[in-house]
């Protein structure tokens, strides 16, 4: 379970999150969704200590996520990044197989190379792709490898940051359905940032909405509709009239 | 202009450069501690040994054989206003060894690998590929930084070594196939004046030009700013403070070994 208890982040005069407060229950897919620079990856950012937070309280599983073996926490992660964040240096195998090729997590290896190639055949990729280097791929091919690096050592939680951004919408739909079977069959907890409503509706179990640095509204995906919330129907709807300035 | 409004502009400029010197003195500490903590990535070190070493000799070969032969030509014409010509071998032997190898090589050095370093991790902060080496339980500072910083202290010093004797060769054969000297005399005398201090203190300029050129290049690209105008932004200021910072050290250095 993850925790986030009035947590607040400022840079410089800039208050993006004043204490927000959320909870994620083990084995369940959270969506945080809210306008650009409403500080959504800031909140992810906090939560895997890539960014500290000014004040407030992040617990992971009850145990404060700013102490404690900072390998052991964040070997509990897989993350996918928005622009993918693969490596250009290494070929794809590596790049799925990073953690299990270094550090506590290390394997042989050709074992590592096997559980790379089976995760790409997990995420739709054949083997051939493997001894790719990144900038060979297409933006969708990078997500899916993305994608199984993320998930390349089975982790218990995994962060995905704005899964389908400039993808079609074909492959956004791949990418979607890709990471709500992933999640289900690890039975990972999962949080998502996303715009993308289609990726919300086929993503989430729950939904929160990040707006003036809180959580506006949270519940299940099946009320986001008749939530009565005027945020979220402004949000979820696309309308440029609300109380969420257009302009911002 | 208020003199007083004045005074502050310079005063914040002062407080400004003087805290960038201390985060890139931090910095310099902290890469250099994490050359001897545990995890090692010997292939990384392998890889910066390859880039900043090897692939650098040929710049590093063609600006000492050039720098070598333009100082014999040089000394011979002034030397022959006061029938100085003889002492080519030796001025071309401790200006090469002393002076211009190491700063030659370190500026190159500067020039090539600390802009490429720069580059390369200011790419990857901008393309969060760092925030990506963490969620992987991998320490930048381990895996990107001590394999460059300890390939640069290895190989730079090296370089100069190399590059003292290529623009030694260098004044030699404009010497010998342009001015008329003996080649066994070019070399004794050559060999006969230089002492072990002169190679001592090439090399040591040499390891720390090489640490100055790495530790610039890392400190730039871990704290470049974002899209494409902060890579550049850090790749130009990391030469810059690389070439300031040599040729400043070269200046303490020539002080602590020859000061009379």
């Amino acid at each position: 379970m993850i925790q986030l208890e009035n947590v607040q982040k400022a840079f410089g005069n800039n208050r993006v999150l004043r204490g927000m407060t959320l909870e994620i229950k083990s084995g369940t897919s959270m969506v945080i969704i809210g306008g650009s620079g409403t500080g959504k990856s800031v909140a992810l950012k906090c939560i895997l200590g890539l960014i500290q937070p000014d004040s407030g309280k992040i617990l992971v599983d009850g145990k404060d996520a700013s102490t404690g073996d900072r390998d052991a926490f964040l070997a509990k992660f897989g993350m996918l990044f928005q622009g993918g964040a693969l490596f250009d240096s290494l070929p794809v195998w590596q790049n799925v197989a990073f953690r299990l090729l270094r550090g506590s997590l290390k394997r042989p290896q050709a074992e590592a190379r096997e559980i790379a190639i089976e995760k790409l055949r997990r995420v739709g990729l054949k083997a051939e792709v493997a001894d790719l280097f990144p900038a060979e791929l297409s933006g969708g091919m990078q997500k899916r490898v993305g994608l199984a690096r993320a998930i390349a050592a089975d982790p218990e939680i995994i962060f995905f940051d704005e899964p389908t951004t400039g993808l079609d919408p074909i492959m956004a739909g791949v990418i979607n359905e890709l990471i709500r079977e992933i999640v289900v069959e690890m039975g990972a907890t999962a949080m998502t940032i996303t715009h993308d409503m289609t990726s919300v509706r086929a993503i989430a179990d729950n939904i929160a909405m990040l707006h003036d640095g809180v959580i506006q509204w949270t519940g299940p995906v099946s009320k986001m509709d008749d939530s009565g919330d005027p945020y979220l129907d402004q949000f979820i709807n696309g309308r440029a009239e609300g109380p969420i300035e257009a302009v911002r | 202009m208020n003199p007083l409004t004045l005074l502050a502009q310079l005063g914040r400029m002062v407080l400004v450069t003087l805290a960038e010197v201390g985060r890139a003195s931090i910095f310099a500490w902290s890469a250099i501690t994490h050359i001897f903590r545990p995890p090692y990535y010997p292939r990384e070190l392998a890889i910066s040994l390859l880039q900043i070493g090897w692939l650098s000799l040929p710049v590093v070969g063609m600006t000492a054989i050039f720098t070598g032969g333009a100082l014999a030509l040089q000394i011979y014409s002034g030397g022959a206003r006061f029938d100085a010509e003889a002492v080519v071998p030796q001025i071309v032997a401790i200006g090469i060894v002393r002076e211009l190898g190491p700063v030659l090589v370190g500026l190159m050095i500067a020039a090539r690998v600390t802009s490429s370093i720069a580059a390369e991790i200011a790419t990857m902060k901008v393309t969060e590929q760092i925030d990506a080496l963490v969620t992987l339980s991998t320490n930048p500072m381990q895996y990107l930084v001590a394999p460059r910083v300890l390939a640069a202290l290895i190989t730079v010093p090296l370089l100069v070594g190399i590059g003292d004797i290529i623009g030694i060769a260098g004044g030699y054969t404009v010497s010998v196939q342009s001015l008329g000297f003996n080649s066994a005399t070019y070399l004794k005398n050559t060999v006969d004046f230089l002492e072990p201090l002169d190679i001592i203190s090439s090399l040591v300029k040499g390891t720390v030009f090489g640490g100055i050129s790495a530790v610039m290049g890392c400190y730039f690209g871990m704290n470049s700013g974002r899209g494409a105008q902060g890579v550049g932004r850090a790749t130009k200021g990391s030469v810059e403070a690389a070439a300031v910072l040599i040729l400043a050290a070269n200046f303490l250095l020539t002080g602590v070994f020859f000061s009379v």
